[in-house]
């Protein structure tokens, strides 16, 4: 799941949880299902790091470039 | 025959005397279209006059500029002068003594008329403009190497949201090959599905160095793209027919990185003030059933206790009951029962023969009349305590 699907349903998941009629035992089952998309959402956010390439004119393939030499 | 190495200085004052006595170059009326259009301070005017294929550099000093000069970039003007050196940098110029303003510059023309005509295809049409995505993964970047654009583009990405893959495509961005390369980069990096969207960038510049974002062929392609396209060309108020064709246009290349991706850090504040306030709403809730459960626990201890004490008395109130009721009836039953019995025993044949009378049976029958007997029969003639077998032997009716 990306991250806009999973911020989008933990921002439902807290709409629900702060609604008076759900009970304790579905909120329990969503707020865990919160803490997972969480963790998720955090480990999307976590995990990239800025890359740069280029595609080379000959042969078209990738090429990484030192971001100090841009 | 050895020649003297001449100096810098002499070889510019030579050519320069050369262009200064040329009769043609000397007294030169042209034509052309107006770009690079710098006022100074100074109030000489700086520009190139340009055509399709060339262009020329000029000056013209304060004291030759006239009072109602009204230059714009892309007008077409003729103008007279004289070709001379400069010769501190040893370029030449157009030394312009008189101007006038011929009107519209050809490149104007086309880019209007090839805006009105994309305009009515339909080309720049919100209808078509794409959703540029609000979190990409993979940038694809088309525009020059070296140019200063990229590096903008880079920092602010670099600085703004640095959790992204930006993949350049290196093309040029002015002379004759460049809208071929934009095209061409544009159609290869469709090619690469993984691209969620596309900067297209430079720097800014004059009309004529802007030009290959307002050939037709790259419009074409902006709008054929499949991936959302974000055309960041040109310097806050330079308009291409990239701009409008392109699903959207930023001012500058900076401003199309900028929109390009989200800020890192309010992803980051957004997730985690998500959190606070799910934990916190959680544990509101379970805080409150919690505080239910042992308000409804103390109410359950307090009827609990009431409710067994009443039940107590209700029980024993209906045990005592009972018992009355029982032994009314054990008494009434007793006293019915002794009445039923002393007449019984009134009417028992034993308390007759008490009294000193007789029963007689006849084959353990007891006669009640004496028509039952004939003559002969055996009968038993019953006393209280003793019983006396007879024979008949005389039958006499008594009156």
């Amino acid at each position: 799941m990306n991250y806009e699907v999973s911020y989008k349903r933990l921002q439902e998941i807290i709409k629900s949880l702060e609604e008076e009629t759900i009970s304790l035992d579905e909120s329990l089952k969503l707020y865990e299902e919160g803490i997972r998309l969480y963790r998720h959402c955090n480990k999307l956010l976590e995990s990239a790091q800025l890359k740069i390439t280029r595609f080379s004119n000959d042969t078209l393939e990738e090429i990484e470039i030192d971001i100090e030499e841009v | 025959m050895k020649l003297k190495a001449l100096s810098i200085s002499e070889v510019n004052a030579y050519i320069k005397r050369i262009l200064t006595n040329d009769p043609i170059l000397y007294n030169l009326k042209v034509k052309g279209e107006v770009s690079n259009l710098k006022i100074h301070t100074s109030g000489h005017v700086y520009m190139s006059l340009k055509d399709n294929k060339s262009k020329i550099n000029c000056v013209i000093f304060k004291n030759n500029v006239p009072e109602d000069l009204n230059l714009k970039e892309g007008l077409e003007v003729r103008v007279s002068g004289y070709i001379s050196l400069y010769e501190k940098d040893g370029s030449y110029q157009l030394y312009i003594n008189s101007i006038e303003v011929e009107g519209v510059g050809n490149l104007h023309v086309e880019f209007a008329k090839l805006k009105e005509k994309l305009q009515n295809e339909g080309l720049f049409d919100q209808e078509y403009k794409k959703k540029i995505p609000s979190m990409p993964k993979n940038i694809g970047v088309i525009t020059s190497l070296t140019g200063a654009a990229l590096r903008d583009i880079i920092n602010v990405i670099s600085r703004r949201y640095p959790k992204v893959n930006v993949k350049v495509y290196s093309v040029l961005v002015q002379g004759d090959r460049s809208a071929d390369d934009i095209v061409y980069a544009i159609d290869f990096l469709n090619k690469r599905e993984f691209i969620d969207v596309i900067i297209l960038a430079r720097g800014g510049g004059s009309i004529e160095e802007l030009w290959s974002f307002n050939e037709e062929k790259v419009a074409r392609s902006i709008f054929a793209s499949q991936i959302p396209i974000i055309s960041a060309v040109g310097h806050e108020t330079d308009f291409t027919i990239a701009d409008f064709v392109s699903d959207l246009r930023a001012p500058t290349p900076s401003a199309g990185a900028e929109i390009s991706v989200p800020s890192y850090i309010d992803i980051r504040d957004k997730l985690d003030i998500s959190k606070d306030r799910m934990n916190k709403v959680f544990e509101n809730k379970v805080y409150s059933y919690k505080k239910d459960l042992d308000s409804t626990k103390k109410d359950m201890d307090i009827d609990y206790k009431e409710i067994i004490k009443d039940k107590l008395i209700c029980t024993d109130n209906c045990l005592k009951n009972i018992e009355n009721a029982i032994n009314k009836k054990l008494i009434l039953t007793r006293n019915e029962l002794e009445y039923i019995g002393q007449n019984l025993n009134n009417l028992s044949p034993l308390s007759v023969m008490s009294r000193g009378y007789t029963l007689v049976e006849k084959d353990d029958v007891l006669v009640k009349d004496p028509k039952d007997l004939s003559l002969g029969d055996n009968i038993n003639v019953l006393f209280e305590k003793a019983c006396v077998n007879c024979k008949i032997q005389n039958i006499k009716e008594v009156d």
